[in-house]
């Protein structure tokens, strides 16, 4: 909570100490100086800083979050309209990437250093050097201008989605991949275990009941922390395959200065963040009794 | 009287490593009767916890190579499947760790870790949780009923190493391998630990190999004793027999270095020197860098264990062969 | 002396990662340096005539828009990466170490203020974070790396951070405290030699992400403005005519691949030979 409240205040900060007359966003630039003032005044602009932050909380509270000095509408219809391109998009792709990238995990975990693991582990290692845009632009070029399947960018139908799927999917995978191989690998050397084997439970029994639920503590909190990310994520694939998602409508009002709606967009994002490490916790303390005995004691 | 259990045949253990190879275990033999306490003593690093594994196939696995044979009631360890090792371990062996706070998972309730093996004897669930429960009893678990249903978090670490002597004798095994149980513990719960495994002996006339540093523990409980040092097995006999009259240099030091209720001596004595690490096999005594007594031989030529008296065998040049 | 040096080469030798790294990023660096003998026109020179030519004898990597030679312009792009790089990791090193060793020697309030400063970077978006920092600071490289170093301080922060707090309390710096050393004289030469071996893997660790990252910014319009040469506004620039002349996306993309994959070797390399320890993370 504490956290929101910070974020908050830090974006709403972010307006205020722009450079540059906000009110020069708003109007022409040959308006006379009264005029100006006046529009500054109506906005409220010419109050002192914290009576502003004041009220803009207030609105975002009551749902309002202003009106974009660009579009001349309300923000969060602006954002309504956008919400559901980047939702599929993060929805998608996180799926598809965890279906992918977790068993793929286990399997290199159990059959370490085999010849799979090593193709995984180098394939994953080479993702992480090639940017997400670059590999944007390279499906673009193979599987829409030379091969023509899917197009090239748009939001028409389910066909848009596949290229900007794949793309978060492949440079996000590597990520995900490493971190569940080294926490099943980590369990695996648990002593506990090595008990399990001692009581005489057969292999199969060992690795579902012992390493994977184990092992899926630490994985559920990789989900939830990796949403944030992906959301990020967002922003540039939306840039390169022309999906008019949060992300674009983030990046274009940081480009024409559009305050109300870089404020409301960085908000969202942040409680998001916020709700998904509150989720995680609560998961975790699901999983997991020994976080359940310290969240019940009320120290964390 | 005594019928054999299990027997160590020339059992080696070396580790791949960066640099070659490390030789953890070489050479060792020892054999254990059915209803016997047998235990292995050494320093930190000889080798003992090692064997206690590899008896169980338990180790780390990938980058170890055994050689020699582990005959558990006439059968080779070493040559099971994969599924006679599932029915063997827990069923016929059990084996207790050092560390009982990282040895149970946490995640499960006590009573549900131990019906899982339980379970695995084809009983219905009515009946392990009964068994669980009277198992708690055995093992003096105060609280019983209700302890069934605690996390291992919420165990103290005596009441977690309990659980785990119940859960490897919920099986009735004929072996248990007890690798330093008391190792992690307070000297107060070290004794009940001790008392539980003495009384829990001869109630299920079970054989107990006991890996442990504590000489005092050895004295307490064991029949016949194997000292070990930097891998190999360096004398082995009646516990009673090699408390009165130590072979080998280094289990004379060692007892010269135990603290001794009778004599005021003040300051204990000690060996000089640390464990080898040893990475090439070359001929000679591991010991001989340290041995008070060590000729040349000693440095040059692999010393075979020699027969001493009924059931002891030492291993040094030095025995056998006129005086020291 | 001469010895150990010999041995130290020899080890560097052994190791495939550092080895093919170093002569990655040793290329890099050279075509930077001598940028203006390598490439055969001034990145900036319009031909309108030569529009989206494609690679040739003439223009190895083809033409751009703007007639411009695409091989020599992802030639002088070298040089702002290695800028970025250098810029970058300098700022994330000053204000990560600044904080950490803060953090780990005062303890007490400073350490919770800055932890919970540290913890609140950690847990926000990189890209995200930036774009804000960016918006309030402006477009352009020189902004776009300090944003991204904003951001990314913290996992220097973190590691130094634990490693004061795990020094502070050994004999050497008992010592000299006991000799009246001041505190900023305990930091600087007690605890901080003994950090640096982590702290050269990590910014190598972290470099290909400030390139990357800056990149990205580039990409999106936020970083380097035209007519820089900079390989992220290149892609970008290259998506808009992918259907037209594939070849300007592709070639900057690759040398950003070839650089950053260099690096990463280079810093896992260093992982290895400097600090073992870290291998299991």
């Amino acid at each position: 909570m504490v956290l929101v409240i910070c974020v908050s205040f830090l974006v709403f900060s972010l307006m205020y100490m722009m450079p540059g007359d906000p009110v020069d966003m708003v109007v022409d630039r040959k308006v006379s100086l009264e005029r100006k003032a006046e529009i500054a005044h109506e906005l409220g602009y010419d109050q002192p800083f914290f009576t502003q932050y004041k009220n803009w909380v207030k609105g975002v509270i009551h749902g309002d979050f202003g009106r974009s000095t660009r579009y001349k509408s309300d923000v969060w219809d602006l954002m309504g309209a956008r919400i559901p391109y980047s939702l599929k998009l993060c929805g998608w792709s996180l799926v598809i990437e965890l279906l992918i990238a977790l068993p793929l995990g286990l399997l290199c975990a159990m059959k370490k250093d085999g010849f799979f693991d090593r193709f995984t582990v180098n394939f994953s290692l080479l993702m992480t050097a090639v940017p997400a845009f670059w590999l944007g632009a390279l499906f673009i070029l193979l599987f829409a201008v030379k091969l023509g399947w899917l197009p090239i960018s748009g939001y028409s139908g389910i066909k848009n989605y596949i290229l900007p799927v794949a793309t978060t999917v492949l440079s996000g995978m590597g990520g995900t991949l490493r971190i569940t191989k080294t926490e099943v690998l980590e369990v695996f050397n648990e002593k506990y275990v090595t008990t399990a084997y001692a009581k005489g439970l057969p292999k199969r029994t060992v690795m579902i009941k012992h390493v994977l639920r184990n092992a899926l503590v630490l994985v559920t909190t990789l989900v939830f922390m990796s949403i944030p990310w992906l959301i990020s994520g967002a922003v540039v694939i939306e840039k390169i395959f022309g999906l008019p998602g949060m992300g674009n409508l983030l990046l274009n009002s940081i480009i024409v200065q559009d305050m109300p709606v870089v404020q409301a967009v960085l908000l969202l994002i942040a409680i998001l963040t916020v709700i998904c490490n509150l989720i995680s916790d609560i998961v975790m303390g699901i999983l997991d009794p020994r976080i359940r005995v310290s969240l019940s004691g009320g120290d964390n | 009287m005594s019928e054999e259990l299990l027997r160590l045949e020339n059992l080696s253990i070396d580790y791949k490593v960066k640099d070659g190879y490390l030789s953890a275990v070489n050479d060792v033999n020892c054999v254990v009767n059915k209803g016997e306490v047998f235990a292995i003593v050494g320093e930190s690093g000889c080798g003992k916890s090692t064997v206690a594994h590899s008896i169980m196939n338990l180790l780390p696995g990938g980058n170890e190579e055994i050689s020699g044979k582990i005959i558990f009631k006439g059968k080779d360890l070493r040559e099971c499947t994969r599924q006679e090792m599932e029915a063997i371990r827990g069923k016929e062996i059990g084996m207790i760790f050092q560390n009982p706070l990282d040895s149970l998972n946490p995640v499960y309730k006590v009573g549900d870790q131990m019906a899982e093996a339980i379970l695995l004897d084809k009983v219905d669930k009515q009946e392990a949780w009964n068994r669980v429960i009277k198992l708690f009893k055995d093992v003096k678990m105060p609280d019983a009923e209700e302890r069934v249903n605690s996390f291992p978090h919420e165990l103290s670490g005596g009441m977690r190493q309990r659980v785990m002597i119940a859960m490897m004798l919920s099986r009735n095994p004929e072996l248990l391998i007890a690798d330093e149980p008391t190792t992690a513990l307070d000297v107060t719960i070290e004794a009940q630990i001790l008392q539980i495994m003495k009384e829990l002996k001869d109630k299920f006339n079970t054989a107990i190999m006991l890996i442990t540093h504590n000489f005092g523990l050895v004295a307490e409980i064991a029949d016949k004793i194997g000292i070990m040092y930097a891998g190999e097995m360096i004398e082995s006999g009646d516990v009673f027999e090699i408390f009165a009259h130590p072979t080998h240099p280094y289990t004379q030091l060692l007892m010269q270095a135990l603290p001794s209720k009778t004599k005021a001596e003040g300051r204990l004595k000690t060996i000089d020197g640390s464990v080898p690490r040893i990475t090439e096999k070359k001929p000679g005594c591991r010991f001989a860098n340290r041995c008070p007594y060590a000729k040349e031989i000693c440095f040059n030529e692999n010393p075979e264990a020699v027969f001493v008296g009924e059931g002891h065998y030492c291993r040094c040049h030095m025995v056998g062969k006129e005086e020291k | 002396m001469s010895n150990k040096f010999k041995e130290t080469v020899h080890e560097c030798w052994k190791n495939k990662n550092f080895m093919i790294g170093f002569v990655i990023l040793l290329s890099v660096i050279l075509v930077a340096i001598f940028a203006d003998f390598i490439a055969p026109y001034d990145y900036a020179q319009q031909n309108v005539g030569d529009r989206f030519e494609k690679p040739s004898g003439d223009f190895w990597f083809g033409t751009d828009e703007l007639g411009r030679d695409m091989f020599s312009r992802v030639v002088y792009g070298s040089r702002i990466a290695l800028w970025v790089a250098f810029l970058g990791g300098s700022l994330q090193l000053v204000i990560g170490v600044a904080v950490g060793l803060a953090c780990g020697f005062f303890g007490k309030w400073v350490d919770r203020v800055l932890s919970f400063m540290t913890d609140l970077t950690w847990c926000i978006p990189g890209t995200i974070l930036a774009l804000a920092v960016v918006t309030l600071i402006g477009k352009g490289l020189t902004n776009t790396v300090i944003a991204i170093s904003l951001v990314a301080w913290a996992s220097y922060a973190r590691t130094v951070r634990a490693k004061t707090l795990s020094l502070k309390n050994m004999a050497f710096v008992e010592t000299g405290k006991a000799f009246g050393e001041s505190n900023f004289s305990l930091m600087v030469r007690y605890i901080l030699p003994n950090i640096i071996p982590s702290l050269i893997v990590m910014v190598s660790l972290n470099l290909p992400g400030t390139i990357m990252s800056t990149t990205t910014l580039s990409f999106l319009g936020l970083g380097s403005q035209p007519p820089s040469p900079d390989w992220g506004l290149a892609i970008s620039k290259g998506i808009e005519n992918i259907s037209r002349a594939p070849w300007l996306s592709i070639f900057p993309g690759l040398a950003l691949v070839y650089t950053t994959f260099g690096f990463n070797l280079l810093g896992e390399g260093l992982r290895d030979l400097l600090d073992p320890h870290m291998k299991s993370q």
